[in-house]
């Protein structure tokens, strides 16, 4: 359940920025959740309802985009889609991927009042 | 950070020094006066970004005093703190150490450690899943590791939520032991992902469970193609041997001028 760590981070990052924006309500927050980010959207979900409560999140709009794995082959160097960290190069069904995207986990912007 | 170690809340996090009391708190008040303009402002912020920073203070840390900090991580009851038992005593001499232990409750894994000699103290979590930065920052203060000594950081049995936690540490370490099935570096990636080294513990027990060492391997390689891995068995001694040159060999020699 680091979900809930994840989320009281969000918390924190955004009530500091609205704090220093001299805002009062946090009207929509944005965040990166790559999907291979090890959060657990279910649980990420019922965290975020509880830790909200009587923060400046509380009835702030949430939006979440979720950006998807990709790797390279450092062995063919092609780029591919990479949904699971043990999927093989579809080249030359090698293993030896690094990831380029999907390990996203960022607050983007707020909408502050 | 506070919210997520829970060190100034309620005192969730406790930490325990044989012989040594150590507390600590401080509070967050935040003032500010209102102004009503709907605005729109770019974060751009990891959200681990906290932890990401107390971890890089850790690191410089433990560089300047050449330190070698290293993360041990397994479901529970792979073996972490039998192999740190036998590690201690029988480089005992030869290596300099010190340990922090993680675990929700009890000291009993600490009180192990320090039955060996070595330095200890013990992080209990509470309801907590993992270590962080922060909370090893603390326990850092209080057990101030000698210059040129080892680190063992024995995060709490979990091989998911460790994962995410950046602690400062110079090499991560992941155990499995063969009573365990070996598909766990498939149904447990990221840990095997962001790990340096694999250990397969426990390996005296090899013929009596249906585990497949080849497999296991290639399962871990799968996931992460630099990953090393050391078979052993802290019981019976075997492979021991590797696991110690492998950690005489990441003890940078401090330089001579």
């Amino acid at each position: 359940m680091h979900e809930l760590s994840i989320v009281l981070s969000i918390i924190d990052i955004a009530q500091q920025q609205a704090i220093k924006e001299d805002a009062a309500v946090i009207e929509e927050i944005e965040i990166d959740i790559g999907c291979l980010s090890t959060v657990e959207m279910n649980a990420f979900d019922f965290a975020w309802q509880q830790a909200v409560k009587e923060t400046m999140l509380e009835k702030a709009e949430r939006k979440i985009n979720r950006i998807n794995g990709k790797a390279r082959c450092s062995g063919c160097e092609v780029f591919f889609p990479l949904k699971n960290l043990y999927d093989a190069c579809p080249k030359c069904g090698e293993h030896l991927i690094d990831i380029v995207e999907g390990k996203e986990l960022r607050v983007r912007s707020l909408i502050v009042s | 950070m506070c919210a997520t170690c829970g060190c100034d809340a309620e005192g969730k996090v406790t930490m325990h020094e044989p012989g040594h009391q150590h507390e600590h708190d401080h509070g967050h008040q935040h003032d500010h006066s209102h102004d009503h303009h709907r605005k729109v402002v770019d974060v751009e912020k990891d959200v681990l970004h906290q932890n990401d920073l107390l971890a890089e203070r850790n690191r410089g840390y433990f560089d300047a005093k050449n330190i070698l900090a290293l993360n041990l991580v397994s479901s529970p009851g792979s073996g972490k703190t039998a192999l740190l038992e036998r590690t201690l005593t029988d480089l005992k001499g030869q290596l300099q150490f010190c340990v922090i232990e993680g675990d929700q409750q009890t000291t009993n894994d600490a009180d192990r450690i320090h039955a060996t000699g070595t330095k200890v103290v013990q992080i209990n979590t509470g309801k907590g899943c993992h270590l962080d930065a922060h909370m090893v920052l603390h326990a850092v203060q209080g057990i101030k590791p000698a210059e040129n000594s080892v680190l063992f950081i024995e995060n709490v049995g979990n091989l998911v939520c460790p994962a995410m936690f950046d602690l400062g540490e110079k090499e991560r370490v992941v155990i499995i032991s063969v009573t365990e099935g070996d598909d766990k570096p498939l149904k447990y990636p990221d840990m095997f992902y962001s790990s340096t080294l694999c250990i397969i513990n426990k390996t005296d027990l090899l013929p009596y469970v249906p585990f497949d060492m080849e497999k296991v391997k290639i399962n871990a390689k799968k996931v992460n193609h630099k990953l090393e891995i050391i078979e052993l068995s802290c019981t019976n001694g075997e492979g021991l041997d590797r696991w110690y040159d492998w950690l005489k060999s990441k003890v940078l020699v401090p330089e001579t001028v």
